[in-house]
């Protein structure tokens, strides 16, 4: 009894000994990079910590200072309106590229002469350096000059103010941020597309469905993983949005786009104040942190039902 | 009855071809419009840039912004830091990631994986705090090695973990009989997996050098006058020492021109690498 009892668990203890064996044999090729990622990963988390418990401005002395710096937010309006901003932001920034995302991935999955070209023509705007787009896109926003307001009025609609009015910046570079990265929505809800099975297609065919009913009852369910997905890469970048909206309104005007990652960097590196940038980076992670499991939960959910 | 007969069911098909092709040109178009319109500004005289109505086509066309970039600024130099850079920056990335990929992928190190993931959430200026002040402990402000080692945040994780994907979705029968005949694991790797997994390594090479080539974020903090990247050059440089168009669009065209150009010539690389893992 006892022998027959212990067997199985010396054989699944040796299995995993030898698992751990064979795997260890591995180690040598990751160590390197996990140096690297130790030396520009781990140690900036670490010295992030431990700053955002100190007062330091670059050039004076270091004291320490316990939770000042993070009860210092709690009165920050600055700080308070750039977490709304960033939200306000990311909302519109994950939305509009999702619905933009699913159509053009349903229209590029379709076959058609020419497709390899006007997909490539698509990402186009996701591979170009931010900057350099930021700044055409600067020029074509000027009021008076720029190419925007000029198509505007001559269709017979008012000129906007774009990016210079608090009221038209954020959704003017949520304009450009949909611009930008619809196109990785559309690969990834893509890649979805084309590893779905034929059968239900089939099946709802000889249903009678239409190509709205199919699309909304047998697609749309079928590649919703993919969604998901494209929908968290998409919130995580919307959150860390920095090139654009530096270059085309630098948070302006006043602070009406400054979000939390514009903050940071005056912060840090106008007003050297790093303990304070310090702390206010730890709850931007821990943020980033908050709507990525809530969005994987949400993936999780979905794949589970 | 008539919806089946074959002439309206052949309109019907053509009347959805159409449908097709004008969604295509409507997706297609936003993008198409914002390079042709830098092209334009970039081939425009200033008096042309600045006419209102704006003036579409250039007529006749000028590379006098494309001479000016060169002649007023050090742009020759600011390239020569980009190349070095994200060259640097990609083979290193792929020295070290090549085989943690597949070192990762054969030991099922899910946990390393994840710390991959951790860097891919991470904001830019979270890891620029503190590296910036050790850089400038340790003198090392002003040359181009923070920068170039900045980029390894960049293009270290998207070789990891494009080469995961890979290595996971080779067969292993090759190397196991390589190993049965008295390879030692290295040589397993150097001669069985490596030569098949060069797919793998173009993806990632291109990815990680179009992303290294277009970061922003590094460079505006870590260079200084003599190491500027070149998108931090156009931005610094460009748009406070002269703030015409024609020579700001030209300059702005050619920071974006190798990428571009990469894009169009490796579209299926780039797509699959893209798709593998939504990376970035």
């Amino acid at each position: 009894m006892g022998t027959t009892v212990a067997a199985p668990g010396e054989a699944a203890r040796t299995r995993a000994a030898r698992r751990r064996n064979y795997a260890r044999q591995y180690w040598p090729f990751i160590v390197p990079a996990g140096v690297v990622v130790v030396a520009v990963i781990l140690f900036p988390w670490a010295f992030t910590l431990f700053m955002s418990v100190h007062d330091f401005h670059i050039g004076s002395a270091r004291t320490f200072a316990g939770a000042a710096n993070y009860t210092r937010m709690l009165t920050d309006d600055r700080f308070g309106w750039a977490v709304l901003r960033t939200l306000y932001f990311t909302a519109m920034s994950v939305a509009f590229p999702l619905l933009l995302g699913i159509a053009a991935a349903v229209v590029f999955h379709r076959n058609f002469p020419g497709r390899g070209l006007a997909r490539t023509l698509f990402i186009m705007p996701m591979m170009a350096t931010p900057v350099a787009i930021a700044l055409v896109w600067t020029m074509m926003f000027h009021p008076q000059l720029g190419v925007l307001n000029y198509i505007l009025t001559s269709l017979g609609l008012p000129p906007s103010a774009w990016v210079y009015s608090a009221a038209t910046v954020i959704p003017t570079l949520v304009m450009v941020e949909t611009w930008q990265w619809t196109p990785l929505v559309m690969l990834i809800v893509l890649g979805g597309l084309a590893s779905l099975p034929n059968d239900p297609y089939e099946a709802a065919v000889l249903d009678g469905a239409n190509v709205w009913q199919v699309f909304w009852h047998v697609t749309l369910p079928l590649v919703w993983p993919f969604v998901l997905v494209a929908a968290v890469i998409r919130g995580i970048d919307a959150l860390k949005a920095f090139d654009t909206i530096f270059v085309i309104s630098n948070g302006g005007p006043g602070t009406a786009s400054e979000t939390l990652n514009i903050l940071l960097y005056l912060q840090a590196f106008s007003f050297y104040d790093i303990g304070y940038a310090s702390a206010v980076v730890v709850v931007f992670f821990v943020l980033i942190l908050l709507v990525t499991l809530l969005m994987l939960h949400f993936r999780q959910r979905a794949q589970l039902s | 009855m008539s919806a089946s007969t074959p002439a309206s069911r052949r309109v019907r098909r053509v009347l959805a071809r159409i449908g097709l092709y004008l969604a295509v040109v409507v997706l297609v178009s936003p993008a198409v419009l914002v390079f042709l319109w830098m092209l334009s500004l970039s081939l425009k005289t200033e008096v042309d840039n600045m006419a209102f109505p704006p003036v579409f086509v250039p007529n006749p066309p000028t590379l006098a912004n494309f001479v000016q970039v060169f002649e007023k600024n050090d742009f020759l130099s600011y390239t020569l830091n980009s190349i070095i850079v994200s060259f640097t920056a990609t083979a290193a990335a792929l020295l070290i990631g090549v085989p943690a990929g597949y070192g990762i992928a054969k030991a099922r190190a899910t946990r390393a994986a994840v710390l991959i993931l951790v860097a891919r959430i991470t904001p830019g200026l979270s890891f620029l705090i503190p590296l910036f002040l050790l850089f400038q402990w340790l003198g090392m402000v002003g040359t181009l090695a923070p920068i170039v080692i900045t980029h390894l945040v960049i293009t270290v994780p998207i070789v990891v973990w494009i080469m995961i994907g890979f290595f996971e979705g080779l067969p292993s029968e090759l190397e196991e009989a390589a190993l049965v005949d008295g390879a030692t694991i290295w040589q397993a790797f150097r001669h069985v997996a490596l030569p098949l997994a060069r797919p793998g390594i173009t993806v990632a090479t291109i990815l990680a050098f179009i992303f290294s080539w277009n970061n922003f974020i590094f460079g505006v903090v870590l260079a200084g006058r003599e190491t500027r990247t070149l998108p931090v050059a156009v931005y610094n440089v460009l748009t406070f020492e002269q703030v015409s168009w024609g020579p700001l669009a030209a300059a702005a065209l050619l920071v974006t021109a190798p990428v571009l150009l990469l894009t169009l010539l490796m579209q299926k690389e780039i797509v699959a690498g893209l798709t593998a893992g939504g990376v970035k």
